[in-house]
């Protein structure tokens, strides 16, 4: 009797709490198109409870905020159009949330672990006096995070003591937002941010045409064992058949064979694909950080010790000049 | 001149596969190889280069954790950093401390040694966090570099190539200012034996968190760490023929 009064009480009050809840999501764009993984964060926002607002700052806002605004459920969309984020800068941008921040007293502030949140995030925290989540996989309640530690070798539950939450959250482990049934109204947020510590000067993009790694349904990665960047002309055809996208190990990257940015693993990008085809990769700790949430994890690789052999659901041991072509042309 | 501050933690070595204790609080450290987190020893080779090069006039490395850390500082010193600063924390408390306690640390030393550039690892690999060069840059109010695979120091200004999710870009920022380091800015230096003797001579001054003023009570309760889930063990095919039949019996052809 007693007991189900307390869990009577519980409920309400954690339902109380909910309702006082409020999370500002805020959005990665490049002037041109949402980043995917704001579709990710608002799934996680979701996930919080609570109301939800959208921060698009950037120096051309309109495709990214209309595109968010169709987000089922938002309470607003803000919207902070200046030639003061050029760039993105973390310098720029973190007087703006936190003015955002001051005017609505968010209970917590979300972004995705990308490169733009990685950076931005922890600066808002530390003005805010708050200790930050990085790259959080699972939300067990409004306080209380699931992240990966060493190399994802453990998995740590945490509750975070500090009054605003400031969380990245992991890409692959959130569902897309569908971004349907929302028409929220954009506001306009006026306010002078331009700062002189940074000042953005290039960049350098790598083009391609096929699916961008992170959100990929299949990964082809190729490592060491690929011997030379040419090479790599033999996962591209294969990646072309297959409408996938071609990543690499660290060994491949340092070597040269690719540019830096299609590294998966600890310290390049976190994949979690359908299909991930490993070729040419022996499967260091820190590769299999980058791709072991993968569905169904293929290896060729001619030596039968490797590692990667250990996390594969298939494995092929052939040599890799071989087997690809031949995968490629039956296909 | 540059009087440059690097920030160093020692961590479970990088080829050690870690083991979580029984009781789910954390990962067994005791008896378990321990080296400088890589990024870290980035960081330091970049500092000494600009030392060779006449930019840095003094690097001073610093690492907070219990009486162990000390080697890694020693390492950085057979490196090439001139002094250390070890900022004592009792184990019991260093399970709890986190970015945020490092970052305001890092921000008082820099203030007393009237430090121009900060460096650090971009992120260490037993938490993952990535944090500390972003907030310690907040506590100052200086710019951030993170992710910084290429470094070039003008008068009052760094011209740093960033590596971010689509390529590279770069960014001016003023001095003085925090860099954190990607791991293709350079490539660590081996200290010989020689130097290792040598940093034994070299002065590690030693504080704790309350000399410098600095809070370390937790932010966050661990409830728990465990193993990942462990993946089905999978199966070793015949041919390409075999592999084949396997994708289209998965639906991804």
């Amino acid at each position: 009797m007693f007991s189900t009064c307390t869990r009577q009480v519980s409920t309400q009050l954690s339902s109380q709490l909910r309702r006082l809840q409020s999370t500002l999501i805020i959005a990665e764009h490049n002037n041109e198109a949402l980043s995917p993984i704001t579709q990710n964060a608002l799934t996680a926002a979701k996930k919080l409870g609570g109301e939800v607002t959208v921060l698009v700052a950037g120096t051309k806002c309109g495709p990214a905020a209309e595109a968010v605004a169709k987000c089922n459920g938002l309470a607003r969309v803000l919207v902070a159009e200046s030639d003061a984020f050029n760039g993105f800068t973390a310098e720029s941008i973190t007087p703006l949330v936190l003015a955002t921040q001051k005017q609505f007293n968010f209970t917590h502030i979300v972004a995705g672990a990308s490169a733009f949140g990685k950076a931005l995030l922890p600066r808002v925290a530390a003005k805010l006096d708050v200790s930050p989540v990085s790259d959080v996989i699972d939300i067990k309640s409004p306080d209380t995070f699931v992240r990966s530690v060493y190399a994802g070798n453990a998995i740590q539950t945490l509750t975070a003591k500090d009054a605003i939450k400031v969380i990245s959250i992991r890409g692959t482990s959130f569902e897309a937002d569908k971004l349907e049934g929302g028409s929220t109204a954009t506001e306009k947020v006026e306010g002078s941010y331009s700062t002189d510590l940074t000042t953005f000067v290039s960049q350098e993009l790598s083009k391609s045409d096929r699916p961008e790694l992170s959100g990929a349904k299949v990964v082809i990665s190729g490592g060491r064992g690929m011997k030379s960047g040419d090479n790599f002309k033999l996962l591209y055809d294969l990646a072309d058949k297959m409408g996938a996208a071609v990543g690499a190990s660290r060994a491949a990257v340092d070597a040269g064979f690719v540019a830096n940015d299609l590294q998966v693993g600890q310290t390049g990008k976190i994949v979690a694909p359908d299909l991930y085809i490993a070729v040419g990769i022996s499967g260091a700790i820190q590769h299999l950080a980058g791709m072991k949430d993968s569905k169904t994890i293929v290896a060729i690789n001619k030596d039968a010790e490797a590692p990667i052999f250990q996390v594969s659901d298939y494995g092929l041991v052939a040599d890799l000049f071989k087997a690809v072509p031949e995968l490629t042309g039956k296909l | 001149m540059a009087r440059v501050l690097v920030g160093v933690k020692r961590v479970i070595d990088y080829a050690v596969k870690i083991r979580v204790k029984p009781d789910k609080k954390g990962v067994v450290t005791d008896g378990v190889k321990h080296s400088m987190n890589p990024f870290d020893e980035i960081a330091v080779e970049e500092a000494v280069r600009m030392k060779e090069k006449k930019i840095a006039s003094e690097i001073i490395a610093v690492s907070c954790g219990p009486a162990q850390s000390q080697e890694v500082i020693r390492t950085a010193l057979a490196m090439g950093v001139d002094k250390g600063i070890h900022v004592e924390i009792p184990a019991a408390e260093y399970e709890t401390l986190q970015p945020i306690h490092v970052s305001k640390i890092l921000a008082k030393i820099a203030e007393k040694e009237k430090i121009d550039l900060i460096i650090v690892g971009k992120q260490a690999i037993d938490d993952d966090s990535n944090q500390t060069a972003q907030m310690t840059a907040a506590v100052l109010d200086w710019p951030q570099a993170t992710f910084a695979s290429h470094i070039e120091k003008g008068d009052k200004e760094l011209t740093v190539k960033r590596e971010v999710d689509g390529g590279m870009e770069t960014i001016k920022c003023k001095i003085p200012a925090v860099i954190s380091a990607d791991l293709r800015l350079n490539e660590p230096r081996y200290a010989t034996l020689p130097n290792i003797m040598k940093a034994k001579k070299k002065p590690i001054a030693k504080m704790t968190p309350k000399d410098l003023g600095v809070d370390i009570s937790p932010r966050i309760e661990i409830v728990s760490v465990e193993d990942p889930p462990v993946r089905q063990p999978g199966v070793i095919l015949p041919d390409v023929d075999a592999l084949v039949g396997k994708l289209k019996e998965g639906g991804h052809i």
